[in-house]
């Protein structure tokens, strides 16, 4: 393949991946890996390192936004990011040294996980500042942000230790496969630490490019980032992730989500497949 | 109370004008690398099917690099672009630090601290010795 086919082709995918990532909401880097992988032919490596560019593209570009509104949690942030930069130089240094099939593998049952998260129906906390927790109250976690009406909304957390720990596997699943592990991260903001939606989804966001960072100096020196992959894909993912956040405020995302999760379930099941069989 | 509010806001206004501003310089000089590239090999054939592991320190990487782009080499300046994708956190990282020692938050700048030590650890975890 020419060069230039092949550089055409990459935007291409990485528009839809993009788009598709925006869409469903699982982000556009889970989506590059089975695109490079499975239909383009590249190995899972570069794949992996090509996904963790997009990520750091996609999550600076909105987390860009949600800053200056005020909602994001600095603290709260920089916190977790003790445990997913830890979890992110393990997960790639256990990356560089296992075999191709068995990433495969993981990232297929990782794949599954987050689709089915992605149209599992999530509840909504709100621990009020005096309810919060004793770390909580050290470690001056709780916070405010700003509703559509202006008013200021007070929360607080709880289970800071349980929350910590599941973001240390969210950083090791980031590092391990070039991915930012949203669905890891909402289940140890959300689920764990009951913090509200709106200050989860954006706090984790924010935290992705550090997190990206630390597995990613051990992907250069490796020489998983290839730039004749990388060029096309990061400019093809941010417009189509673009493009996609645009159309999610105009289309029924309840139907689009399910056809999304059925699609990347399938894609999921041809990674394992794939993966046990060797062909990877 | 009221002077902090201030610098956090103030804060987090410069943070997210360091976090676009970085990810449209980074676009650009990518965009730009891969014109020169395409520019000059358009036609070459190309496969990654196989992974070429490479064991190259940061510091080496940098300096192809650099050299790279004194001889408009397009995956040089590719590779830069990618760079400066990768320090826009890193700026940010170092912003939340200032910031912190400027609330005199002792727990936040050990907290910041211990966050960019293990990103310079995994440096040196990242090639074999």
């Amino acid at each position: 393949m020419s060069l230039l086919t092949f550089i055409l082709i990459m935007f291409l995918g990485a528009f839809a991946a993009g788009f598709i990532g925006s869409l469903s909401g699982l982000g556009g880097g889970i989506i590059i890996i089975p695109l490079l992988s499975v239909f383009l032919g590249v190995d899972m490596h570069y794949a992996i390192g090509t996904a963790l560019v997009a990520v750091i593209a996609t999550s600076s570009g909105s987390a860009s936004a949600y800053v200056r509104e005020g909602i994001t949690n600095m603290r709260l942030g920089m916190f977790l990011e003790i445990a997913t930069t830890i979890g992110a130089v393990v997960g790639a240094l256990i990356s560089t040294n296992a075999p191709t099939s068995l990433l495969a593998i993981i990232f297929g049952a990782t794949l599954i996980f987050s689709s089915l998260n992605s149209i599992r129906k999530k509840e909504d906390h709100l621990i009020l500042p005096e309810q919060g927790s004793t770390l909580a109250k050290k470690l001056k976690l709780a916070g405010n942000y700003p509703t559509a009406s202006g008013e200021k909304v007070h929360y607080s957390m709880t289970n800071i230790l349980g929350g910590f720990s599941m973001m240390g596997v969210a950083g090791m699943m980031s590092g391990l496969l070039g991915i930012g592990s949203g669905a890891f991260k909402v289940i140890a903001m959300d689920t764990i630490m009951k913090v509200p939606f709106k200050v989860s989804t954006t706090t984790s966001n924010f935290m992705m490019g550090v997190t990206a960072i630390a597995s990613s100096v051990i992907y250069i020196q490796k020489g998983y980032i290839e730039p004749s992959i990388c060029m096309p894909v990061i400019i093809g993912v941010l417009i189509g992730s673009m493009v996609g956040a645009k159309v999610l405020m105009k289309a029924n995302t309840k139907k689009l989500k399910l056809f999304f999760a059925v699609l990347i379930f399938i894609i999921a099941l041809n990674m394992i497949y794939n993966g046990i069989t060797g062909k990877i | 109370m009221s002077t902090t509010k201030f610098t956090d806001n103030q804060l987090q206004s410069i943070i997210g004008n360091v976090l676009r501003y970085g990810v449209l310089s980074a676009l650009t000089v990518t965009l730009l690398g891969g014109i020169i590239l395409l520019a000059k090999d358009s036609q070459q054939v190309v496969s990654f099917s196989t992974f070429v592991e490479k064991d190259q320190n940061l510091f080496v990487v940098f300096k192809t690099i650099l050299q790279g782009i004194k001889d408009w080499n397009g995956e040089s300046i590719i590779f830069l672009g990618i760079l400066l994708l990768f320090l826009t956190p890193a700026l940010r990282l170092l912003l939340s630090l200032f910031s912190f020692i400027l609330e005199k938050d002792a727990m936040y700048v050990v907290i910041t601290l211990i966050v960019i030590a293990v990103i310079i650890l995994s440096v040196s975890f990242g090639f074999s010795h």
